[in-house]
Order: C-alpha cells, then structure tokens, then sequence
C-alpha cells in the first residue's frame, strides 16, 4: 500500500521536469550567440563577456551581496539572542511581541513594501541602503528566530544543568554549551535569509533610493522594458550562486542533525 | 525600560542577561512593524494633499473609494485569480506532497532537495524563463505549430493564462511541503486496515489519506491564496498590462497616482481579507501553527 504505483512516479517525474523547464531554458539560451531569443545562433561566452564589462551590473550585484549580508547578519544576532532569551525572561506581553515580530513573513509582501516606504518617509530616513537594510533585516529575523527556537527544543536542558552545577556562569554556559549546539540552526537560518534578501524584489521596489539598484531591481526593470541576453548569463550566475547556497546549508542542516543523533546515542 | 537596561547592566543576573538578550528584538519590532503597521492604519484615513503629500484630516473616503466600480472590479478579479490559482495548485500539488510522502526515505530526502533547489532559485529568473517560453513564435509556438497542433503562434505572453502559469509555478512549492509535511505523518497502517477489510483503493483513499492530510491541504491554501493575491511582478511580467491585481492597484496608487493615503486602506482591506482567511483556516483545523510554515 505505501508504494507508489508507477502512473505515480511518472506523475512526480513530470511536474518535477516541468519545475525545471523554465531553468535549464534561461541557463541554455544564455551560451545562445544570436541576439534573439527565439533563434539558436550557435554556442558562445558572448553574454558573460559582456556582462563582466558592465559597470552598472556590476555595482548592483555589489549592492545585493552588501545588502544580502548586512541584513542576514543582523537578523542572526537579533533573532538568535532572541530565540535563546525569550523561554528565560519575564516580560509583559512577550507572547504578542513574538507573534508581531514574525509578521513580516506572514502579510503580503506588497503590504509590508508600502509599509516601510510610507513610514520611512514619516521619519525622515533618507531611501537607500539603510533603508533597505532595515525591511530585509525584518523579514529575516523570523528564520532565523524560528529555526533557532525549533533547534532548541531539541536540545538536551540536563547539559546545561550539568554545566551549572559544575559552577559555570549564565554567559559560559550560553558559549561553551548552547551556542556550539544551535550553530547549524542559525547559519541555515542565515543562509535562509541571505537567499530570501537576494531574490527579493518587491520590498526592495519601495523602500530603495534612485541611485540604489540591487540585481532584482535591475532585472526587474529589464525585464519590462526590453530584454538583453545579458540578462540570460547574469540569471544563469545568480542561479549558481543560489544552487551553491542552498547545497552549503542543507549540508550545514545535516552536519547539525549528525550532531544530534551522536548525542542522542550518547544519551542512550 | 532603559532604566531598566541599565540596572541589569550593574546587576547582572540571569533574569536580567536575559532580557538583555530579548531587548534589540523588541526595539526593533517596535520601531520597524508595530509602529509602520499602525502610521499605515492612521494613514487610509487620512486625506491625500492636492498635488503631493497627505493632509491631516480624518476621513472614511479612502475605504468608500474602494467600493467605486473601477476599483472594486479589481478586487474581484483579484480574488478569482486567486480562487482559480489555489484550485489548480490543489489539483496539482496535492498529488504530488502525497505521492512523495510514499516514496522510500532515500527518494523522500533527494525530492525535498530538488523541490528546494527552484524555490530558493529567484522567481524573477524562473519567470523569465516562461516568457521565453511562452514569447510570440517562442518555444512553445514553435513546438506546438511543428507538431501540428495549432497553425497559428498561439502568442501566450501578456494573456491571462500565462499569469496563471506563473502563479501556479511560483507557489506550487508551498502547497507540496505542506502536504507533504502532513502525508508523511499518515499512519499507513490505517489504510492498510481499511483495504483489509474490504474497501476499494478509493474508498480508503477517500475516508482515510484525505481526511488525515486535510490540515496540510488547508494550510496549502492558505499559504497560496495569501501571497497570490499581492505577487503583482508575475501580473507585470506575464500579463502585460491586462491583468490588473490588488497588488498592481496599490503600487500604482504608490508609485504612480501618489495617493498614499488610498494605498493604505487598499493594504488594510487586503490585510484584514488574508488575516480572516487565516482565522478561518485555525477554526476548521485546530491547528496553531501553519505546518509548513518552517
């Protein structure tokens, strides 16, 4: 009964190449040498020649890793010390903040744009990178909070105990025990976030400056005003990169669950 | 409360390290969702300046205007899309997330990955590989006119199914991890019992898989009503400017018109449709948290 009949597996099979039609499409038009897309003129490094000379591109791309970092790293120690905190404090209202604070990721994305570019303007900060930095940064949280919360139910309380009652204070118990532990939970959620800040487009529409393209941005506009094949090569890298990251965190995520299981058998 | 921040600073112990710890989430929480959701509530009822700005005057004309025939055909269509979109993402994804969960655990861990892969992958570049696809005398033409299928280049791009393709495409994932996420849960054992005693594979089917996965349907067409009803780039991209969505109408009044203030109340319109969708979806399953979700 729990095998899959074979009409199933060709079910999986085809959705799945559907999946990855539209990729391999955008990957293999990008070595095309003819200027039009619909035409096949023969295998060349043209487009990525070109690209490598484009300084606008380039400063965008600059601009999407600066702001793809910035806004992941702050996310991790925000959520992180957050995550670790919240189950230890007293606080009035906590149980709200926490939910509001995961809003971010749960409301449209337009709404959460329009948000921020009405309210960065209430206060006066100037459109650009900080502004950009502020909305990637509050939608990253949330990953990186929830993975880490998730990774510490997991983890086993009589080692910090332990730890405890061999004299240890609050804060070595926190660096010698429980950071070690929730590591791969807050690098995938990092990872997370710096691939979420990397593709996103529609926050970054309304809260960027004019003089502030991040690789989204660019492709976006591109994409409605005329395409070049330039845009072929440069998706094609991104989707390298993207491939890379996502590899390093689900290989993060396993070296966390070996981790778990060694553990787990140490318990036993 | 810096008061307090301060004390802990001198004192130093664990409830005060703690709080320490929880307080850059609650600034920024504050100062960066609480406090932009409330100026975007206060904002809809305000006035729009003549030419540029807002004027601080209280009024319900922004929620009015919604209801003028231009506005509120948007909704509709909107919300039809949305319908359209989320039905076939069932029809599609639901045997997919349930076929998965069957499949060995060496294959289970390969397919999430390759589930994965596309959907960390930006939607812009996926999307752009339908409109090389669906282009004039693009692929698809081409491919369907050689096997004599159509005569004519069918010419999909800008049309209203191509925007539903890239709805489908983009938020397909969301409904397959969820029920996947709740397919694999499934006690096979039960359906296994029901074949024994003597139910069709569709009767078992029918009376058991489903009404045990229904909560990961649910929270499929949660997470893929919501977001179709703001994903206003694959309209822009796809559809050209014939498919106008809730999403177009509020960056246009954004960018374009500068009405802020009706932007607004379009966003808490839309907010208070998906946070209903939300609550309804808690009543009929019981369940706190999306599954899914992370």
């Amino acid at each position: 009964m729990k095998n899959n009949t074979r009409l199933a597996n060709i079910y999986l099979g085809f959705i799945l190449a559907l999946m990855y039609l539209p990729i391999i499409i955008v990957i293999v038009y990008s070595f095309n040498s003819s200027k039009i897309s619909s035409v096949w003129g023969g295998f060349s490094f043209k487009w990525y020649k070109e690209l490598l000379r484009d300084k606008s591109m380039f400063d965008a791309v600059v601009n999407s890793l600066i702001l793809a970092s910035t806004s992941s790293i702050l996310a991790a120690i925000i959520g992180t010390l957050a995550a670790v905190g919240m189950p230890k404090v007293n606080l009035p209202g906590k149980g709200v903040v926490e939910y509001l604070s995961t809003l971010p990721i749960m409301i449209p994305e337009i709404i959460l744009g329009m948000v921020f570019l009405t309210y960065f303007s209430l206060i006066r900060l100037p459109f650009g990178m900080l502004t950009l930095v502020i909305a990637h940064t509050s939608f990253c949280i949330p990953y990186v909070y929830m993975l880490v919360k998730a990774r510490l139910v997991g983890i086993d309380k009589s080692l910090a105990e332990a730890a405890k009652d061999l004299g240890a204070s609050e804060i070595r118990v926190f660096f010698d025990i429980t950071l070690p532990l929730i590591l791969p939970a807050i690098l995938s959620g990092m990872l997370l976030s710096f691939a979420m800040s990397l593709d996103d487009v529609v926050i970054s529409i309304f809260v960027t400056g004019v003089n502030t393209n991040t690789l989204p941005i660019k492709i976006y506009t591109q994409l409605r005003t005329g395409v070049t094949p330039k845009i072929n090569a440069l998706s094609t890298l991104m989707l390298g990169a993207n491939l890379l990251i996502c590899l390093l965190s689900v290989w993060i995520g396993k070296q966390g669950s070996h981790h778990k299981e060694y553990l787990e058998m140490e318990g036993n | 409360m810096i008061k307090r921040a301060f004390e802990c600073f001198r004192q130093l112990n664990i409830n005060c390290v703690a709080f320490l710890a929880v307080l850059p989430l609650f600034v920024f929480t504050f100062m960066f969702v609480i406090g932009p959701l409330i100026y975007m509530l206060v904002l809809s009822f305000l006035q729009r300046a003549e030419v540029w700005g807002i004027v601080n005057k209280f009024t319900f004309k922004n929620y009015m205007d919604i209801f003028e025939p231009v506005y509120l055909k948007t909704f509709i269509e909107s919300f039809k899309l949305a319908i359209t979109t989320t039905i076939l993402i069932m029809i599609i994804g639901y045997p997919f997330g349930y076929f998965m969960a069957k499949l060995d655990a060496k294959w289970k861990k390969r397919m999430m990955l390759l589930i994965f892969i596309p959907f960390w992958t930006s939607s812009l570049i996926r999307l752009y590989g339908w409109i090389i696809i669906f282009r004039a005398n693009g692929i698809l033409d081409k491919l369907l006119m050689a096997l004599n299928i159509t005569e004519e280049p069918l010419k999909l791009l800008y049309t209203y199914p191509a925007v539903v393709v890239g709805m489908i495409y983009v938020l397909l994932p969301f409904m397959i991890f969820s029920v996947y996420s709740s397919a694999e849960k499934l006690d096979w054992s039960l359906v296994e019992a029901a074949r024994d005693l003597g139910a069709s594979s569709m009767q078992a089917f029918f009376t058991i898989s489903l009404k045990l996965t229904l909560p990961g349907l649910l929270s499929g067409v949660v997470l893929t009503f919501i977001p179709s009803m703001g994903l206003f780039f694959i309209a822009d991209i796809l559809g050209g400017n014939k498919v106008v969505l809730v999403g177009n109408l509020i960056q246009e009044q954004l960018m374009k018109a500068h009405n802020w203030p009706f932007a607004a109340a379009l966003s808490v319109v839309l907010m208070i449709l998906t946070s209903v969708m939300i609550y309804i979806y808690r009543r009929i399953s019981n369940v706190k948290e999306l599954e899914g979700l992370v």
